[in-house]
Formats: structure tokens, sequence, C-alpha cells
């Protein structure tokens, strides 16, 4: 970057070619540095067999195949694995949203010490130890009954996912002009009115962007998936896909790199589709706490 | 109601509209998301404290004895998680302050008004959004000796023939924490991109009318701007990253030797694998312990990033 003068550009200064060059280079070694990991992943899913045992691996496949995405299939559970993640995702991601938005309501609208510790805790739990938790959460859904079941899970995850549902939705909360909701009581609504009528439709956007951020979360998660889900056919995808890597870690490449891909895209196009908005949560969050 | 309450509160004027609701209303609104926490999470973090002073074991018939601070003593001569103890703060900081430069330099890329911007911003989106996993099984195809990229592009550079990266004792650490560099990167780079993008624009080109190098403009302009973003999300990476679990799992289960076994995994082994509930349980004691001193350190450094924002 040189000296100059006020820029026309949104950010930055204007700057000398020489160093214009500089950026694109740096940029161009983040881009590969960012994509290649993912584009090996693709290329080796769409190998066929013959093409991985190679030698001398190439990074387009010369005759790519669907083989690995049916041979896949065929090794692991994968259909009922995704239908678990799903059921275990959408569940935890409504629950958790239900109940998050009135307590994101108390932190951002409400002046007291419950809105303080429950920010408080907020922030603590980010650094929750989940050691210390796995254990006793593990003798307790044992109790329960829960070990081994999507219930035990979704109990689990819905509370995992409460700290950032939170903090996501007390922000929402606080860019809806208080006024309106005063506005609202002078006009003879009731609190519980002016919530369900008044607050809850502007909040709709970050009510979804907040349950997909969730779902996302859920259908990620492998630690607590491991620790609670025993039988094959009870297991998420991440679990599943672990089959995969066999007992030495010798794996069918083809076949692995097959079902890890599956299993990312939907993520991948839901975080996509939020991504904006789970930006401007986080960051909102970290200035603001 | 709502009046009586806030009433009470006096000495906060100035904030009409704020309290609009007393504390019975909020007691009740708190409520559904306040007992699961209760039951779910402070509960069991309470009974796993309890649980470290007993010789809690799975699948045992006889009941579990209290046994004191037993465990600690135990733990305290256990050379193999104190190594992994050590593993875990060489991962943890090895992982967090490259992780923080390149993606410090990826915001300060990405604030800048260059054409490739969108795609870098596209991209920056799979390593956040891929199951972690995935990232492992991604980058042991990667690293695989034969079949993996890195090594054919090794041997395509006349560099050699590569090596079995994951299970060598000397590169499997290194190896690991590439990928931990890689799946974290993005979200520190949005935290720092944010906290550039609020920075006034009128101040770097005060500071360039000055005379200010980039250097210097960075130093005085653009980095107490971004501080308390910047320790904040660097206090949390390192918390997450002591604490990580899937990624190492998948890519070398803690092997070659222990060498990339950090704290989670040998917890995860002892309760798990070993069913000593009890140790396992004294170990998160211990982890919670170090994890605690860094979430003061982000709170000193958020209490002070926030005087110097007001």
């Amino acid at each position: 970057m040189r000296r100059g003068s006020a820029g026309r550009e949104p950010a930055g200064l204007r700057t000398s070619g020489a160093a214009r060059a500089g950026q694109y280079l740096a940029l161009l070694a983040y881009l590969v540095f960012l994509a290649l990991p993912f584009l090996w992943l693709l290329s080796t899913a769409f190998k066929p067999a013959r093409e991985l045992g190679s030698l001398h691996p190439t990074w387009i496949p010369e005759q790519p195949t669907l083989d690995n995405f049916r041979q896949a299939f065929d090794e692991q559970p994968l259909l009922q694995a995704a239908a678990n993640s799903l059921i275990a995702a959408v569940s935890a991601a409504l629950i958790a949203v239900v109940i998050a938005t009135p307590m994101a309501y108390v932190m951002a609208r409400h002046r007291g010490r419950l809105a303080t510790a429950a920010t408080g805790w907020v922030v603590v739990s980010q650094a929750f130890p989940f050691v210390l938790v796995i254990i006793p959460l593990f003798l307790v859904l044992k109790n329960l009954h829960l070990i081994n079941t999507l219930w035990g899970l979704i109990l689990v995850y819905v509370v995992w996912s409460l700290p950032f549902a939170l903090w996501m939705l007390a922000g929402y909360v606080r860019a809806v002009p208080a006024e309106l909701e005063e506005a609202a009581a002078v006009d003879g609504a009731g609190r519980v009115r002016t919530l369900v009528s008044v607050v809850t439709p502007l909040l709709a956007p970050g009510i979804v962007a907040t349950a997909l951020f969730a779902f996302i979360t859920a259908w990620n998660e492998f630690f607590f998936a491991l620790v609670l889900l025993k039988t094959p056919e009870k297991q998420t995808l991440p679990v599943v896909l672990t089959h995969f890597l066999g007992a030495e870690g010798v794996a069918d490449l083809g076949p692995l790199a097959a079902a890890a891909f599956l299993a990312t895209l939907p993520s991948l196009v839901l975080f996509a589709f939020i991504q904006r908005r789970i930006t401007g949560g986080m960051t909102a969050g970290a200035v603001r706490g | 109601m709502t009046s009586v309450t806030a009433a009470k509160r006096p000495g906060r004027p100035g904030t009409p509209g704020r309290r609009v609701f007393g504390d019975r209303a909020a007691w009740f609104l708190v409520l559904p998301a306040l007992l699961p926490i209760l039951i779910l999470s402070v509960g069991p973090l309470l009974y796993g404290i309890g649980l470290a002073f007993t010789d809690a074991q799975s699948g045992r018939t006889r009941s579990t004895q209290w046994i004191g601070t037993l465990n600690f003593q135990d733990l305290l001569h256990d050379t193999l998680f104190w190594d992994s103890f050590r593993i875990g703060l060489l991962w943890a900081v090895g992982v967090t302050v490259p992780q923080f430069l390149l993606a410090l330099g990826l915001a300060l890329l990405l604030n800048q008004n260059l054409r490739m911007r969108w795609l870098a911003r596209a991209l920056a989106i799979i390593p956040w959004a891929m199951p972690e996993v995935v990232v492992g099984i991604m980058w042991r195809l990667v690293y695989n000796p034969d079949a993996g990229i890195l090594n054919e592009t090794i041997r395509d550079l006349g560099l050699g023939d590569g090596r079995d990266w994951l299970t060598g004792l000397a590169t499997a650490l290194p190896a690991v924490i590439l990928v931990g560099i890689w799946a974290g990167m993005p979200q520190t780079t949005v935290a720092l991109l944010a906290g550039l993008q609020n920075t006034p624009h009128e101040l770097h080109e005060a500071a360039a009318l000055d005379g200010a190098g980039a250097w210097r403009r960075f130093r005085t302009v653009t980095w107490p701007a971004i501080k308390p973003i910047a320790l904040a999300i660097s206090a949390l990476n390192l918390i997450w990253n002591f604490n990580s679990f899937a990624l190492v799992y998948v890519l070398t289960s803690g092997g070659p030797g222990g060498r990339t076994r950090l704290p989670m995994l040998f917890a995860y082994e002892e309760a798990f694998r070993y069913g000593q509930f009890g140790y396992a349980a004294a170990m998160g004691c211990v982890m919670v312990a170090v994890v605690s001193v860094l979430l003061a350190f982000f709170l000193v450094g958020r209490l002070n990033g926030g005087d110097e924002e007001r």
C-alpha cells in the first residue's frame, strides 16, 4: 500500500501497481490453500478404482464414474444414517429455536440480574468442557434409558446449540425497535399478544437463520453422537463415515470420498444460504457481548 | 406488576422502552430454555466434578466409592496424561497463532477492493460448513502416502518421494496442526474482517495524508480498532482448539505412539474404552481449570476492549 489521496474505493486506499500485484498474488495463494483439499476430495470421489490405485494420481479423473457413490451406499447404511442425522438435526433445531426465542427476548430487553446471568452463561458456555459433561451426561441418559436413542442425542443437541442460538436471536431482538412494542402496549395489546403478533413476525428471518445454523451444527456434530449412539442403525452420518476408515486406517478411498462429499452437501448449501446472517450475528456478538 | 418491579430498580434512567417488563415475566420467558440448561449442562457439570472424587467405572456391580483426591494424585503422576496435556497446548497454540496471522492477512486482503474477493468469500464457506469428520477424511486423502496429492506434488517437483505424513513420529503433529489451521481460518477471518469494516475510513486517509506508511497505519489505526475482536477470537480459538476432538480422532486417532493424542482423545479413551469414569472426570476437571484461565483472559480482554470502544 502506498500513500495516496482520498480514494473512491469503498475500502482501503489507492495502491500502486506493484502492491496491487502482490495483493493478487497473496489472494491467489489463499484461494489455492482454501480450495485444493476440497477439489481433491471431489476428484477422488469421481475416480474409478483403477485410477485410485495408480501411483501417479491426477487432479482430473480420466474416466469419471459414479461407482464410488454406488459402492458407498452398498458398504455402509448411508440412507439410514442420513435419515437419523436429519431427524436429530431438524428436531434439535426446532426445539432449540422455540425455547431460545423467549429467553433471547429477555436477554435483549430485560434489565436485571436474570438477563445479565443469562448473557454471562452464554459467554461461559462457549468454553464448555465437553469431557466433564459427557461422562455424567452419559450416566444420566443411561438411567433415563436414552442411550442409543435419537431422543437422547436430540436433548443434548438442543442444549448444545442454545448458547449460539441465544446469542444470535438476542442480536435480532435488539434490532427490533422497542417503540413498536410500546405502541402495541398503548394500543392495549397484552404482553403475550405483543410478543406473538408484533415481535415474532419481525424476528422471523432471524429465527429461520438461527434454526438453520442449529441444524447445521447438529448435522455436523460427531463427539456426542459417537459416545451416545452404539448400534449402526441408530448412528448419524458423521459416525457412520468413520466406519469407512476401517480398523488400521486402511480405507476404500473412492467410496470414502464419495460418502464424505455427500454428507457435506446439505450443510454447505444451507450455509451458503445463511452465511451473511451468521457472520453478522457472530460478529455483532463478538463486538458487543 | 411491570411498573412495580420497574420502580424497584431505579438508577438506570435514560433508556426509555428498555424496561418493558418485570422480573416475573422474565422468569416465565426464560424457563423453557433454563430448565434444559440446568438439567443437561449445569447439572452434569456439577455431577462430573463430583465423579472426579469417586472410583466410578462402567459396567461394575459393586457401588461407587468416594475416594477423595486419589484420582488427582494419580493424575499428577500419570506421564501419559501430561504428555497429552503438553500436546494439547502445543496443538492449541500451534493452530491458533498461525491461523490468526493467516486470517488477518486474508481479512486485510478482503478489505481491499480486489476482483476475486467474492471467490475467496465463497471458498471460505467450505471449511466452515464442513463436518469436522469430513475435513479429517478430506485431508487424509490429501496426505495419503500413495494416492494423495501432497506426495504426488512433491514427486512432481522433484523433492523426493514424499512420506507418510500422518504416521511419521516427527510429521504427525505438524500435519494435523495444518489441518486445524485450515479448518478454523474462515471464522477467524470473518471476525477480523468485521472489525476492519467497523474502522472509520477517514482515520486511514488522515494517517495517509500525514505521511504514515502502510505498517505505521496498520499499527496506529487498524490494529487498535480490531484489537478487542482479535483478542476475543484468539482466546476463544485457544479454548476451542484445546478442547477439540473430532478432527484429530479422524486424522490419526491420537497416533503415532500418542504423538497427536490431545487431552480430549485421552479422556475419551479412558472413559469410554477403559470405562474409568472417575479418572476421566478428574482429567476433565484439570482441563476445565486450564480453560477457565483462558476464559478469564478472554473476559478481561473483552472488558478492556469494551472500554476502548466507548
